[in-house]
């Protein structure tokens, strides 16, 4: 028993499995690389240019919005990394609002309050069982109905303006060849639409909330059953000791729940990510809306399906390794499992 | 325990590596094959007014549709013996590829790259279309160059996407373009407000006008058009009988109007036509039909179920139907358009 456990408890220099994997795969194509001279490998280094060369070839198609500025005249390859940016840029402050949402809502299930537990409860039970497509798509069509006409924007603050086109607002900007933003660009409306500054376009809107939303249905179910993990004992015993209801779910409940939410939280968040190729059906940006257009534009279907895949495994398993460190500092100290 | 990922990926590595040397299906003959099931296969839209749609019963309408028709009367005898496959912009060409279709009549531009890199041949171009603009009325905008900040929606994939780029690019008119996955919703969101413009072939624009806007009257199409769109079939390659039936059932409606064999006086034509370009196309002349593979009669069957080229111009995009498109460069090339049939004889 003990020396099963000796075993068992984690090694110090362990990697993460999906780091493991990557590294495998980084060092299988590093050998490939030097070994490039050898007769049947150089078939393979040829085999990938012929099949990849087209990522140098200008795009021919320019993208609506992005951290990374995108101009058509530029090379596929950075019309594949502006989409994974945009992806990230969708899963991220998404997930955020799925941990944090979710976690009120798994706290929220279980509160005495009978109204609390209600709507929270209801708010599980519908966004859970509703698809999220269908869910993106109402919320596009909502935003796109319902906030104002372009032509007519609705000034919110001065520099801020709300309308179709999103919600726009001053940016900082650099000057021609300067690297480091030196002034504010003031979006304008002009006869038909609001120009300039950035925009929180409704695409936009649309991806993060429907899968933020969506995703906290699942973080709370996830939240609630770890809370219900912790034995009633030590409930009592936080209780016994005098602590108020605040101190008892912050230090005592909270802290075992974790060993149990970590795990399956990561698979949540995974299936945030991936995910998040639905944009393509709101017209967001995103990687796989890149694909689409590069496979039709080129005809290379394998290759750029290939890329969304190989894309998606290493975010996946990088999330996945971060949770493991994540999970193995909130795992209580001398178990394993 | 730590092995386990690396075998993982061992195991797919070698599962990639078989998909990858798997050759491709042998080119089988599709004429064949066709006779075989009894019925053509026809990659068509989702659902494009005048190019192929379908109705409430589910019967399928169009210029698209009628190539496939005539097609199918050709070789099998009767133009209902089609099966239709509807398929977006992105899966179109993998399922012309994978032998999923016999014939993809699915209003696509015939260009270099689509040529020469996806396996495909384009038989007859059966509507010459150009890239346009629609916009609200309210924003007061005459001209495409007065789109300089617009936010322009369209559908991914299509060559309209790269069209626009190159056009923002060569007329120094910077634009912002929101894309969607599928047609349906690039134009839900135009009419919801979310763009300045929609942009599309224009005999699509017409339909959408016609079909698809809350009030028509609110829309306008732009004088400009800013690409050349030659609409063609396609059949995969490597089966040069099958291309040759689905290049010449195209020509021989065309040459139909030249000669003037209309759906209604075929049946009287060919008791009584003396002229030999007629007799060809009647089956009552010379034999072209078994250098094709098939019988005598192909042309005369396929004229009686769709009509010559006119015909099925009128019915489906024409005055008479939804779309009131004009004849223009879709007319005879000896009445001013660009349509020349190759001589069948």
């Amino acid at each position: 028993m003990s020396r099963a456990a000796r075993r068992g408890a984690a090694p110090r220099l362990a990697l993460p499995a999906g780091l493991q994997v990557l590294l495998g795969v980084a060092l299988v194509a590093g050998l490939l690389w030097l070994a490039r001279g050898l007769p049947g490998v150089a078939g393979f280094w040829r085999w990938a240019h012929a099949h990849f060369d087209f990522l140098a070839q200008p795009a021919g198609f320019g993208l609506s919005e992005g951290w990374l500025a995108f101009d058509s005249g530029e090379p596929f390859w950075r019309a594949f990394l502006a989409g994974l940016v945009n992806t990230l840029r969708a899963a991220v402050p998404a997930a955020v609002l799925a941990v944090l949402l979710g976690t009120l809502i798994g706290i929220g299930r279980l509160a005495p309050h009978r109204l609390v537990r209600g709507i929270c409860t209801a708010y599980v039970e519908t966004l859970r069982n509703v698809p999220l497509l269908v869910q993106l798509l109402m919320l596009y069509f909502a935003l796109t109905q319902l906030l104002p006409d372009s032509t007519e924007p609705l000034r919110i603050l001065p520099g801020v303006w709300l309308s179709k086109g999103g919600l726009a607002m001053p940016w900082p900007v650099a000057e021609e060849g300067a690297f480091w933003p030196s002034r504010l660009d003031w979006p304008e409306a002009t006869s038909f639409n609001v120009v300039g500054g950035a925009a929180l376009s409704p695409e936009y809107l649309a991806i993060v909330l429907g899968l933020g939303l969506y995703t906290a249905a699942f973080v709370g179910e996830i939240v609630r059953a770890g809370i219900l993990s912790v034995s009633a004992g030590q409930k009592l015993a936080a209780r016994a000791l005098g602590l108020v209801p605040g101190q008892e779910l912050r230090l005592v409940v909270l802290p075992q729940a974790l060993r149990v939410i970590v795990p399956a939280l990561t698979n949540q968040l995974l299936s945030l990510t991936k995910n998040s190729s639905l944009a393509v059906a709101v017209g967001y940006p995103e990687l796989v809306s890149v694909a689409n257009t590069s496979l039709n534009s080129t005809g290379k279907a394998f290759e750029c399906i290939a890329i969304v895949m190989a894309v998606y495994l290493t975010l996946s398993l990088l999330i996945s390794a971060a949770m493991d460190v994540y999970n193995a500092r909130v795992a209580l100290r001398g178990w394993s499992s | 325990m730590t092995q386990r990922p690396l075998i993982a990926f061992a195991a797919g590595a070698i599962a990639l590596a078989t998909t990858l040397a798997a050759a491709p299906a042998h080119a089988g003959k599709t004429l064949d094959a066709v006779k075989q099931r009894g019925a053509v296969k026809c990659g068509v839209t989702n659902g494009v007014a005048g190019f192929s749609a379908p109705d409430t019963q589910g019967n399928w309408s169009g210029l698209d549709v009628d190539s496939c028709r005539a097609i199918a009367a050709a070789v099998l005898g009767d133009a209902k013996k089609v099966e239709f496959v509807p398929l977006n912009s992105q899966q179109r060409f993998a399922a012309l590829q994978a032998g999923e279709v016999d014939i993809l009549a699915r209003n696509t531009t015939w260009n270099l790259t689509r040529d020469a890199s996806l396996g495909l041949n384009f038989t007859t171009i059966n509507y010459y279309d150009g890239q346009g603009f629609l916009v609200p009325k309210k924003i007061k905008v005459t001209s495409a160059k007065q789109l300089k900040g617009a936010t322009i929606c369209t559908q991914s994939g299509t060559t309209n996407e790269k069209n626009v780029a190159d056009w923002s690019k060569a007329q120094g008119i910077p634009v912002k373009t929101v894309v969607f996955e599928s047609f349906e919703a690039s134009f839900k969101a135009f009419f919801a407000g979310r763009c300045q413009a929609f942009t599309t072939d224009t005999s699509a624009l017409a339909g959408l006008r016609n079909k698809e806007a809350p009030n028509p009257d609110d829309y306008v199409i732009l004088p400009e058009l800013i690409s050349k769109e030659p609409l063609a079939p396609a059949v995969k390659r490597g089966d040069d009988e099958w291309f040759a039936i689905a290049k010449w059932v195209p020509n021989a409606l065309i040459e139909a109007e030249e000669v003037g064999i209309t759906q209604a006086n075929i049946d009287e034509l060919k008791g009584s036509s003396k002229d030999p370009a007629q007799q060809r196309l009647l089956g009552t002349g010379d034999d072209l039909g078994k250098l094709l593979g098939l019988d005598k009669e192909w042309s005369y069957r396929a004229i009686k179920a769709v009509g010559n080229y006119g015909e099925i111009f009128e019915r489906n995009v024409g005055p008479k139907s939804v779309l009131k498109l004009p004849r223009g460069a879709n007319n005879l090339w000896n009445k001013g358009g660009l349509l020349y049939a190759l001589p069948v004889r």
